[in-house]
This record gives C-alpha cells, structure tokens and sequence, in this order.
C-alpha cells in the first residue's frame, strides 16, 4: 500500500491507461445516423442474431443505406443471453457511442433488463423479436416500439386453430421461464377443451423429454402444444417423432419449428402445423422483394426474426423523414412511427396504445419442395387483426 | 546523472522500487481518475464499465480470501452475488427501499447461506469440496428461476437504487463510483488484516497441513468456517452492489459459468496475493470488453491466453511482478 | 405400473449416456489427476464430426466409426499440445486452462462449422417406438443407446481388469513413479489413456445427437452432470461411475415424472406447476450434497489416493 505515496508517477500512468482504453471520446455528428442494434451473436443462438443483422443490413440496402436522406452507420453489439450484459451494451450505446435508435433484442430477459436505460435517456428503440408482457402492459414507453408482437398472442392463434380442428383435449409443453409460461398461458386464453395435462421443463439445461413425452402419452389427449425456440425446437421435434408419437397424437406448435431449424429437421416437420405473424410466402410486394433479394444475397430462408428486423428499416425512415432529419424532435418521430405507415413484409399493420402490433397471425406449415428442399407456407389465416391482451394495462393513450 | 540516481535511490526506499507496488499503484490510480476521465471526455460508459469491474473485483476478492489463502476452492461463489442482489431486489419490491435495511439484509443471509454451506461441506476435500459448493449454488440458482413473483427467469428490474435517508445520494453515478472504490479498499484492508492475524496464519496454515494445525490443537473446523462465512458476507455485499448497479437481479448472475468466471478473475490476478483478484478483475473484464470491440471470436484469443497463464504464469499476473513464483 | 416401467427405462437411457460421458472423465481424473473440463468439447467434437461424416457417407453408423477415430485422434494431439505441461500442477491451473480450452473450441466451432448446430439424422427404422411388452412402447434408438453403453461398459471392464494396458492403468492410478521406474513409458500411457477418455466422450456426443443436439456449447451442461456422477461414485472409479450415472438418470427422470403430481396433491395447480420442474433440478444437487455429507468421497472411494 505505501506505494500509493508516489502519486505522481501512478496518475501519468493511469492516465496513459485510460486514454489508451477509452480511445478518445465519441461524438454524435448529426451528419450520420448512429443505429445501435442488441441481439446475440455468439453461441448456439447466433444463428438468430445473424438472421437478423443480415435482414437489416439488407433493409439497409433498400434504402440506398440512408434514413431519410442522411447516411446510417450501425454498431452491432452481442449480449450473450445474458441480461446484464445487454444492460450493459445498452448502456454503452446510450452513453458512449450516443446513437440515435435501439433496435434488435431477441430475450425477453435481456429487454426487460434494458429498458430503463432506454426509456430514461428517451432513446427511440424498436425491439424486433421479444415479446415481454411488461413491455406491451405497465412497462410500455411512447419511445420503444415493437414490430414483433407479444408473447401471448402467438399460442392464442394455435388455441383458436384447434378449436377449429376440434380438438378436445390437449397436453402443454413448454420450458419452464417466463416466455414458456406466457405461451401456455396463451393457448388457454382461447382453446375451448380441456387441458389434461401441462408441464413445464428445466431451463436451460433439460437434456432430455422422454419422462414428459411418456406423461403426454399416457394422458391420451387429442393434441398436444409445444413450444420449443431455437436449438430445443429440434431436439423436441426429433424425440417427439422417435418416440413413435407422431402416428398417434398429432403436435401444435409456437416458434418451434423456423426457417432456421427447418433445413435441420426436414421430413421430421412436414405436417406440424405452426402459428406466424409472417411467413416466407405472404404475396405482397414488399415481401416477395425481402425473400428474393435474401436468398441471393445470403443463399438462405429469412427467419422470422429477420423479417420483423427488416420492417425496423422501414419504420426508422419512416420517422426520420417526417421530422425531415431532426432528429432531437423525438415527439415527431413518435407520432410518425404510430401511424406504421410502412410497407411491412407481413402486409399492412397498425400500432396499438401500446406500440405493439395489431395484426394477422396465420396457419403456417412445412412442405418438402420438389427439388429437394424444404419451406415454410402460409395454410390459412387463423386470426385478423389481432391486439394483445395487455394493451390496457398500459397508461399511453 | 549518477548523482541524481544517488538521489532518488536515498530518497524513494527500495518497497517503492518494487515494479509489483508500482504496478499495483498504477492500476489503482488508474481506478481512482476514472470518474475525471469520464466527466472529463464526457463518455460516462467508462463510468458504467468501471463500476462494473470495481463490483466483480469485490467478489473476486472475497473469493480470494478462501480460495487463495486458505485453500478452499468455491466452485459456487456466484450465489451470494445473487443471494446479495436479490435481498435488495426483493425488498425493493415488497415496499423496503433503505439501504440501512437493505445492506445489511444482504450481508447477513449471504453469511447465513454460508454458514449452512460450509457447515455441510467443510468436511470434504479437493475436487469434492468444489463439487458441492457448485452443487449448493445451482440449487441457489434453481430456486430463484421458481420465484414467479419476482421475475423468475425473466430476473426484476428494480426501480431506483437504496435510498440513505438522503445522508448519501447513490443515484449520482460518481458518488456511487467512489463508494464501491471505498468499499474495494476496504475488504481489501480488511482481507490484509484477516490474513497477517492469528486467525489468518492458521487458515493459512490449514491450506498446506490441516492435520498439522488440528495436531497442534487449532479447532480448524471452525476457523475455516469463519473465514468461509466472512467470504460470503463479502460477496453478498458485491451483490448488493451490483443489482443497485444495473437495478436490475436475475438468476443468469448465479450460473455456474459465473462461480467460473469469479475463479479465473482470481487465479489470472495472482492467487494468494491482495491486490491480485483485483489486477485479475481489471484485467479480464477489459480484455473482454476489448476484445467483443474488435471480433466476434474473441474465444479464440482468450481461451489459448488462460492456458498459456495456467501453464507459464504460476503467480498470475501479480506473480509477473514479483519476479518470481508467487507463495500458494 | 406399466408406466413407472417406462419411465425407469428413461431414466436407465439418460443414465446410461451420462456413463459413457462420465468414464472417460474418471479415467482422465483418476490416473492422470486432472480436472478437465474440456471433456465437454470433445463430447461437441464427437457430436460435429459424425454429423459431418455420416453427411460425406451417407451412413451412421460409417459416420460414427470415422468420429470416434477422430476424436481419440484431437484428444491425443490435444493432450499432446496443451495438456501434458499441466499434469502435476494444482487443480486450480487445470480448470483455468480447461477453461479457457472451453472458450477456444466454443469458437473454433463456430468457425469451422457456422453457428446453426448441425443434425446427425437416424436411418428411418430407427425412428419408430417398439412394444416391448404389451402396453409399453419404446423407441428402438433409445433401446439401442442402452444396449451399446451396456457393451461398451462391459469391454471398458475386461480392458481395465483383465489387459496389460488395464493392468498399466491401474498401476499407474496408484502409484505413477513405480510405473515410470519400472521402464514404462508414462508419456505415452497417459496419451493413450487421454485418447481412450477422448473417444469416449465423443461416442457420447455422436450416441446423444440424434435424440438430444448437435449445437456450440452442448458440452458444458452434460458436463456439470458428468461430474456430478464421477463425485457421487467417487473419483476415478468406473464401477462407481456406473453405479451413479444409473443413480442419477432415474432420479432425475422419476422426479420430473411423478414430482409435479405429487405436488398437485398437496399444492394449487399453478404453484406446482413451477415449484415441480425447480424442485426436480435441484434433486440431484441435493443427492451429490447429501452424499458428500455422509461419504466425504463418494460412494466408492478409490482404495489409495
């Protein structure tokens, strides 16, 4: 400790340290817009993250890479699925690099951790996949808009479909978090039968669905609905066929089969009916343009989480261009970005008090095309128009 | 210029010379100015990012007085950074918004916790007793995922930092900076004090020849509870801290990835050594930071540079500066 | 009763992958005495390289074979490279540098095979469920995964007790120096014993793929679990290893069975219904606890260490 008495040479020191870290300051130069953009890049649910940078920088490439006329830079920045770690980059988005908009977020976790930063330093976000309730409910803010949708509604639409099938009976399955209690939650909200059964799995570690699979069975319900995101979706599918249980009990699913776990289950998701705000064939023009140019420049499907990341473009020029490149006129922006008068991948939607869209969810469903490979198509329209339940829960008028 | 050297050499003493306490010093200003460098650059992330990291060195200095000095290697030290921060987090949400509450609160069930814990698992040695300090965490870790009310998975965010009846104000940034730096200190002193006592020579002690000093009558067990109690209360406090720092608590703090990353802090710094979890702390969490800046394989740099540290650099980073293998 | 029998034999499946990945852990840590928590990433390299060779194949179980070769090859080049300079140091340098071994291959993965985890398809009559007896069905790969452990635990026996290499391993887990002073090359044991753990983590990895997942990262949860078996059993035992993989897989399986019913019994629906699949998480933790507190090492302690 008695070190510390020669201050002098330790402070130059120090000073050499800090300045070599900090690399000098950042301003924000109103010349360029300064988009920071929060999804995971690194481990298994990278494969998201990519997904969705690609679509924005392609929605980026749409626009000529401008916003209103002003040139657009990006900062992408990797929250590991950790919700402090998002707090954290969110943080240094905010206060460092002084961006302009927020856009991404893929875990309820990590955004419900970050938006206080966002909406005490009032920066315009638009979240592009998670869907918290606290988000659409008490916690909504006039700056932080969603284009993705809320948690409950997508199970809701696969409740309403079994409903139509005549389903009777049903056995839920989900992980055991939020998310996975929101979705169950939201196939009871409209599913008319009976639930004979639920369980909800460890996360994020369950290795295993036999013990839960040999319950549904032995429970003999009509159906049963999963929901299973990312890597666990393909782990489920697969028991689920190996078990012989495809022949016998059919499955309904939320965000369990995608355009990014389908070229890994192949035949296994042929015929398992699923529940989407947008799906690769929706025919309008916007989109046919988003699923064309993707697949030549990336020689990939988009995802859904691509998809409502694209819309983001589309609703940040949107707000830029009326404030006429302003953009300190935040409450204008606000007001442009409310009337969602873009056009959206998934056809024409509008905002409820909440920010959250008020849209159609449809049937979609997994084919093998004749050249080998495989594809997600729209069945039907399960449900128009659709608002979440949360919505008056929220103060905003 | 011979004089000169003459007289720097009768003025500084030689400690001084000692490029490890320079080192130490250096690192430590370097702490000390970052609030200036901030205000001074008008980029307050330095700020959030140096909290963060003053936060964790807490931890890892706490772990370091187990691990490094009395041999007790805790594969589960992240639960009481979660075990701290949801005592704040919690009484936040059911109406308990003072710090005097709240603080204490944390430290006192984190040094509960431990207590069980090390009553349960003093007893065992080596790899077991790593095993079940990680197994009593990632039940720590499970139980809070099952708290519904307070945000399960999802974590709570919690909506303003303690209030001191208005004696300090710890929503100013800086002041909440200098109050962690103090604290830093602090357990630091404290952990000195610890170890150059009685009570420290026999946890030391205990490291290399527990039969030895129970041979010469030291009721060892209790001794390395004490310690091991001490070591948690620490940490919770760390928590307490850091769930003020984020306003925000979730179980991902208590994976046992994190225990993992706590370890590395302290063997990377130098084990054994007081200012070395510190070092250790600055230093990975900036190589992160860094790193995440520059690619998105940072793994592939970090990884190789823990092995090359675990297989060249016994003493860790303050052993570099010792000139030597470092005492453990 | 028809059920308890199925879900017994899912808990003997999980039981029995836990196994292959935990005897290699064993062998490592009891003969060389190192903490490896790269073990993980060779059950990951195992998984990846059958996805891509049965892919370049066309078949399993040619897949498989390649695999296993390739994984015994990376454990023995790894442990040739980064391993050797820690034996003989203290368990802390062993898990910083298998720490940041983890790290390493996290990304080299990602690197060489994309983020998007890859898929180790079954050949389709593997994807039925059998009756094994009347009213009970069963899935035929899961079947298989314990038969094949069931095998592969057997010849890990007669090798161990009943071979030269065996009679080396045993020596040397006792006392290494009278083995190197008896004219024994040590080095090149201690290769081959890595190998041997390496393969069998990768057949592990390769044998899980098709139920569980081929994804970065996939190694580090089994791995927590791996080593709670080889402590609960006792380190460097592979009796004990076997003894706990079966332990642990039923309580797991039968707690996530029968927990949340027994609670509904006691408690409202919504509560058990969070309160069962924590409560079934902690089981084995509180088992590995429990056990330490009465056998301070492990069930079967090793005789002399």
């Amino acid at each position: 400790m008695n070190a510390m008495k020669r201050p002098w040479i330790s402070a130059t020191a120090a000073l050499a340290l800090a300045a070599g870290l900090g690399a000098g300051p950042a301003h924000a130069q109103q010349k360029t817009i300064k988009i920071g953009f929060i999804s995971t890049f690194s481990g298994p649910a990278a494969a998201i993250g990519n997904d969705m940078r690609n679509s924005f920088e392609l929605g980026l490439d749409h626009v000529g890479r401008k916003l209103g006329g002003l040139p657009v830079e990006v900062i992408y920045e990797d929250d590991q699925i950790k919700p402090d770690v998002g707090v954290q980059k969110t943080e240094k988005l905010i206060q460092s690099d002084h961006v302009d908009f927020i856009v991404g977020y893929i875990w309820s976790n990590v955004l419900v951790a970050s938006l206080k930063p966002l909406v005490d330093s009032k920066t315009v976000t638009v979240v592009t996949n998670a869907g918290a309730s606290e988000l659409a409910g008490p916690m909504c803010s006039p700056y932080v808009f969603s284009t993705s949708w809320q948690n409950d509604q997508t199970p809701a639409a696969i409740g309403t479909y079994m409903n139509q099938k005549g389903v009777k009976s049903v056995f839920l399955m989900g992980p055991n978090y939020i998310a996975g209690k929101d979705m169950l939650h939201g196939v009871q909200t409209t599913f008319k039968g009976q639930v004979v059964g639920q369980e909800l799995t460890r996360w994020p570690d369950q290795l295993d669905f036999s013990a839960e699979l040999s319950k549904a069975r032995e429970a003999k319900p009509d159906a049963i609905f999963a929901f299973y995101p990312g890597g666990a979706g393909i782990q489920f599918i697969n028991q689920y066929t190996q078990s012989g249980l495809k022949g016998q009990i059919p499955l309904y699913t939320a965000f369990t089969i995608d355009d990014l776990s389908l070229p890994r289950l192949k035949d296994l998701a042929v015929g398992v009916p699923g529940a989407q705000n947008w799906v690769n064939d929706l025919p309008n023009a916007t989109n046919k343009k988003f699923v064309a140019d993707y697949h030549a420049k990336y020689h990939s499907s988009p995802s859904f989480y691509g998809a409502d990341t694209y819309d983001a473009v589309a609703l940040l020029d949107s707000a830029v261009t009326a404030v006429h490149g302003d953009l300190t006129n935040k409450e204008g922006m606000r007001k442009a970005m409310e009337k969602a008068d873009i056009q959206s991948v998934r056809g024409k939607f509008t905002f409820g008090n909440n920010h959250i869209p008020i849209q159609n969810f449809y049937l979609q469903d997994a084919v093998k095309n004749p050249d080998g490979t495989y594809a997600l198509h729209t069945v039907s329209l399960i449900v128009a128009n659709d608002q979440d339940k949360f919505h008056g829960q929220c103060p905003m008028k | 210029m011979k004089a000169a050297r003459e007289f720097y050499r009768k003025v500084v003493p030689a400690s001084w010379l000692n490029p490890r306490a320079g080192f130490t010093a250096a690192v430590l200003a370097m702490l000390a100015l970052v609030p200036l460098y901030a205000a001074a650059t008008g980029d307050p992330f330095a700020l959030t990012l140096f909290t963060r990291v003053l936060i964790l060195a807490l931890a890892a200095v706490s772990l370091n007085l187990i691990m490094g000095y009395g041999g007790m290697v805790s594969f589960g030290h992240a639960a009481y950074l979660g075990i701290g921060g949801y005592a704040v987090g919690i009484l936040w949400k059911e109406g308990f918004a003072s710090g005097f509450l709240q603080w204490p609160a944390a430290i006192a069930i984190s040094a509960l916790f431990a207590l069980v814990v090390g009553l349960l698992s003093l007893r065992t040695r080596g790899v077991y007793f790593i095993m079940i300090t990680l197994a009593f965490a990632q039940m720590v870790y499970y139980v809070a995922q099952g708290l519904d009310r307070y945000g399960g998975d999802d974590g709570l965010t919690i909506g303003q930092r303690s209030s001191f009846a208005g004696i300090v104000d710890i929503g100013n940034n800086t002041l909440f900076y200098y109050l962690c730096f103090a604290l830093l200190l602090g357990s630091v002193y404290l952990v000195s004090r610890l170890v150059n006592s009685r009570f420290g020579m026999v946890i030391q002690g205990c490291r290399s020849n527990e039969r030895r000093m129970r041979a010469i009558g030291f009721a060892t067990f209790r001794y390395r509870l004490v310690c091991f109690v001490i070591a948690g209360a620490l940490c919770g406090l760390a928590g307490a801290l850091l769930a003020e720092h984020t306003n925000f608590i979730s179980p991902a703090i208590m994976y046992w990835t994190r225990s993992g990353d706590l370890m590395v802090m302290v063997i990377l710094g130098g084990l054994g050594s007081l200012f070395g979890p510190v070092i250790g702390a600055v230093t990975y969490l900036l190589l992160e930071e860094a790193l995440s800046r520059v690619t998105e394989y940072s793994g592939l740099v970090i990884g190789p540079a823990l092995l090359l540290v675990a297989i060249y650099l016994r003493g860790g980073i303050e052993g570099l500066f010792a000139g030597g293998r470092h005492d453990r | 009763m028809l059920y308890l029998i199925e879900q017994c034999l899912n808990g003997v499946q999980l039981g029995m992958l836990l196994f292959l990945l935990a005897a290699g852990l064993t062998l490592i840590f009891g003969i060389m005495d190192l903490v490896n928590l790269a073990h993980g990433s060779l059950y990951m390299l195992g998984a990846y390289f059958a996805a891509t060779f049965a892919d370049l194949t066309g078949s399993f179980v040619l897949g498989a074979l390649l695999a296993l070769i390739a994984t015994a090859a990376a454990g023995m080049a790894l442990e040739v490279i980064a391993i050797r300079p820690l034996y003989g140091r203290s368990h802390l340098d062993h898990v910083l540098g298998t720490f940041g071994l983890i790290l390493f291959f996290n990304e080299l993965v990602r690197l060489i095979w994309g983020p998007a985890g890859m898929t180790l398809s079954l050949p389709s009559e593997m994807l039925r469920a059998v009756q094994i007896i009347p009213g009970v069905y069963y899935p035929i790969y899961r079947l298989v995964i314990i038969l094949v452990t069931l095998a592969v635990a057997a010849l890990l026996y007669i090798v161990v007790m009943r071979t030269r290499l065996g009679m080396l391993i045993r020596a040397g887990a006792s006392n290494r120096e009278m083995v190197g002073a008896l004219g024994i090359n040590i080095k090149l044991l201690y290769t081959l014993v890595f190998g041997l753990g390496a393969a069998l983590a990768g057949f592990a990895g390769l044998m899980q793929a098709p139920i569980l997942t081929v994804q970065i990262g996939m190694g580090e949860n089994i791995l927590i679990l791996a080593f709670v078996v080889i402590v609960i059993g006792g380190i460097g035992s592979i009796r004990g290893a076997f003894v706990a993989s079966l332990i642990v897989g039923l309580i797991d399986t039968l707690g996530r069975a029968f927990l949340p019913d027994l609670l509904r019994a006691v408690l409202s629906t919504d509560a058990a219904l969070t309160l069962a699949p924590a409560l079934s998480s902690m089981s084995i933790y509180m088992l590995m606890a429990a056990v330490l507190v009465i056998r301070p090492e492990g069930l079967f302690p090793a005789a002399s260490r």
